[in-house]
């Protein structure tokens, strides 16, 4: 018996998300008195530096099949190291990505799947644990029913877990038999940002910004706090900012340490995607702005003053 | 073009939660139920299938009777006919089981799921389908034209989209993208009276596993009340965010 954990890149490079995946599957692994191993498919990194998460070994699978992803080729392999080494949990990040692989992963190796995990487990036999629902507005304890279980960590919900050590890594070759071809003619990325959910920071803006031309200092914000940018729906709707950064109910679901909502009225389908946030900042003219009530900080005032003085004192703060 | 549409009946985006039975069931008093918004995007693209390329429309739905309202509005919507599986929809492997079963009966070219359901947020009963069938799968799906035996897809990544070919039979779960929210549509007169009468089948499940139970229900803690910083003193936020919520 022994412990899984799927570990993503991003362009060769091992993922932030990735090594919270591997602290979890860590204590879980100790919890269950066994080693956690992983499993990353197409590095350029060097994943020794998983054993700094506890990671006892690394399995890295490389070759032409998966230069480019494919979420029934990529299941095969870790299916294929999940058996050699009797796992029986497995990890993973729920990351737009993990959401393509876990599904197919559980009917593959006929396991429990419980996605959006925001703890360690209540209990190992059965295994319980809990995960985030109603988006945001309630929690749910699941207990698996299943021998073999796949555990879908909610990015940024957990953190790592980081001590010293080093982790073996071993190179192993997976020849795919699957027949399901999917043909890739375009990838489009932007470029040098940290995807969203991954975020650690998150400044967002809404209507209250009255036109798409005053961006400007909602980047200089984020640039200052090495933040990355979302926006309020109404803002994706007009074509202010990319659907991409429309966070909610019906956009992305974020949960980073920090997040600074400026001129965001905070609808509750709004809330619903960022009351996972550590620590929320409303900036809002209006003192009845329900998103007040959300907040752990706010200023009543006008973005257009406070948001560059803002920026201002970030800067300040650095530079100390 | 045969398309299945998956429709998870869902509490309003508005509802507020609440537990009951000490905190072992969700509440259903009080609350209104829709079709799950990824769900709706899924079933406008599907229709534009139905009126552009002469596709055949079925909505399927695994849950009890009180469902039911959820599929008319889908037939009033313009699915051609609905299918309710009869059983109590508690575990993903479960639901998936149920669909695919389904799918295989019924032969269709494309399955259309939602990227995740609003009420659980599991993001699993799609992919599982596709797995099930063993079809190609995609998730997050903001785009998708369909031309004879093969679809192309956009799909959202971590920070950024990827464009490819897939060949159908397949599964996609959608979300916004695949139609606009300005191309949702809100079931007319006629479109209501009609799908009095169109076919909605109920189903017995096939025999399956659950795999997963829920057992408690918990709400969030309540926030403490928020702290307002004068806007002429916007260091004290800076001091606040480093020293108290220690986040920079
Ligand atoms: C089914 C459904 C799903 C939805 N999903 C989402 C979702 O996923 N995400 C989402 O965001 N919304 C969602 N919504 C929409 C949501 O209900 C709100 O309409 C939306 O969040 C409002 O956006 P906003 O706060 O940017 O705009 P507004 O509500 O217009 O708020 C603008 C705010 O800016 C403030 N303001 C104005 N001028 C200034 C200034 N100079 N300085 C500072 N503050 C200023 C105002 O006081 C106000 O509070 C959904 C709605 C529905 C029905
Ligand atoms: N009970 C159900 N009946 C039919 N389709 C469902 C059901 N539950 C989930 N789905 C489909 O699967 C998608 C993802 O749901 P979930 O995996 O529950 O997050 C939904 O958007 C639906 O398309």
């Amino acid at each position: 018996m022994s412990v899984l954990v799927y570990v993503e890149t991003w362009e060769g490079k091992l993922k932030k998300a990735s090594y919270e995946a591997a602290s979890y599957g860590a204590r879980l692994a100790s919890r269950l008195g066994t080693d956690a191993y992983a499993i990353v498919l197409n590095a350029s990194d060097d994943a020794s530096v998983l054993g700094k998460y506890g990671i006892k070994k690394t399995f890295s699978v490389k070759g032409e099949h998966f230069q480019h992803f494919h979420n029934y080729k990529y299941v095969e392999a870790i299916a294929h190291v999940a058996e050699q080494i009797q796992a029986k949990a497995l990890v993973l990040s729920g990351t737009f990505t993990g959401k393509m692989v876990a599904p197919l992963l559980a009917v593959k190796i006929n396991a429990a799947l419980i996605t959006n995990v925001v703890s360690d487990p209540q209990e190992v036999t059965p295994l319980t644990v809990k995960r985030s629902a109603f988006s945001n507005k309630g929690f749910v304890y699941y207990e698996s029913q299943s021998e073999v279980n796949i555990l879908s960590i909610l990015p940024n919900a957990l953190g790592v877990s980081e001590s010293t050590g080093q982790g073996e890594v071993e190179e192993i070759v997976h020849t795919p038999e699957t027949n399901i071809e999917i043909q890739i003619v375009e990838i489009d990325k932007v470029k040098g940002k940290v995807p969203l959910p991954e975020a650690e920071i998150v400044v967002s803006a809404g209507r209250g910004l009255k036109s798409p031309d005053n961006w400007g200092m909602i980047e200089e914000l984020a640039e200052a706090l090495g933040a990355s940018t979302a926006c309020s729906k109404p803002v994706s709707d007009m074509h202010w900012r990319p659907h991409s950064e429309h966070v909610g109910q019906t956009g992305i679901t974020i949960n980073p340490q920090l997040y600074i909502a400026i001129g965001i009225s905070g609808a509750i389908q709004h809330l619903a995607g960022v009351s996972g946030s550590k620590t929320i900042v409303v900036i809002n003219s209006d003192p009845e702005a329900p998103f007040f009530k959300a907040a752990d900080y706010g200023v009543v005032g006008d973005a257009f003053k406070v948001v560059p003085a803002l920026t201002e004192a970030i800067r300040k703060f650095k530079a100390q | 073009m045969k398309v299945l549409v998956c429709i998870s009946h869902v509490p309003d985006t508005t509802s507020k939660i609440n537990f009951t039975n000490n905190n072992t069931e969700f509440d259903k008093s009080g609350i209104t139920f829709i079709i799950n918004p990824y769900d709706e995007f899924g079933l406008t693209r599907a229709i534009w299938l139905q009126e552009k390329q002469g596709a055949h429309i079925t909505v399927i739905n695994v849950g009890t009777s009180e469902t039911e309202p959820t599929l008319r509005k889908a037939l009033a919507i313009g699915a051609n006919d609905a299918i309710r599986i009869d059983a109590e929809p508690t575990d993903a492997w479960f639901v998936a089981s149920q669909i695919a079963a389904q799918a295989k009966e019924g032969g269709y070219d494309l399955i259309i799921g939602g990227r995740e359901s609003i009420d659980y947020n599991g993001s699993q009963v799609p992919g599982m389908v596709a797995a099930m069938l063993g079809v190609p799968f995609v998730n997050a799906c903001v785009g998708l034209e369909v031309d004879g035996g093969k679809a192309t897809v956009i799909r959202e990544i971590d920070g950024g989209k990827e464009k490819s070919i897939i060949s159908l039979p397949a599964v996609i779960a959608g979300q916004k993208g695949l139609v606009e929210e300005s191309d949702l549509r809100i079931p007319n007169m006629r479109g209501i009276m009609q799908a009095r009468t169109k076919p909605l089948k109920v189903v017995a499940p096939v025999e399956s596993e659950r795999k997963t139970k829920a057992v408690l229900f918990e709400k969030p803690a309540s926030k403490a009340s928020v702290k307002l910083v004068d806007p002429d003193n916007i260091e004290e936020l800076v001091r606040l965010l480093h020293e108290e919520a220690k986040v920079i």
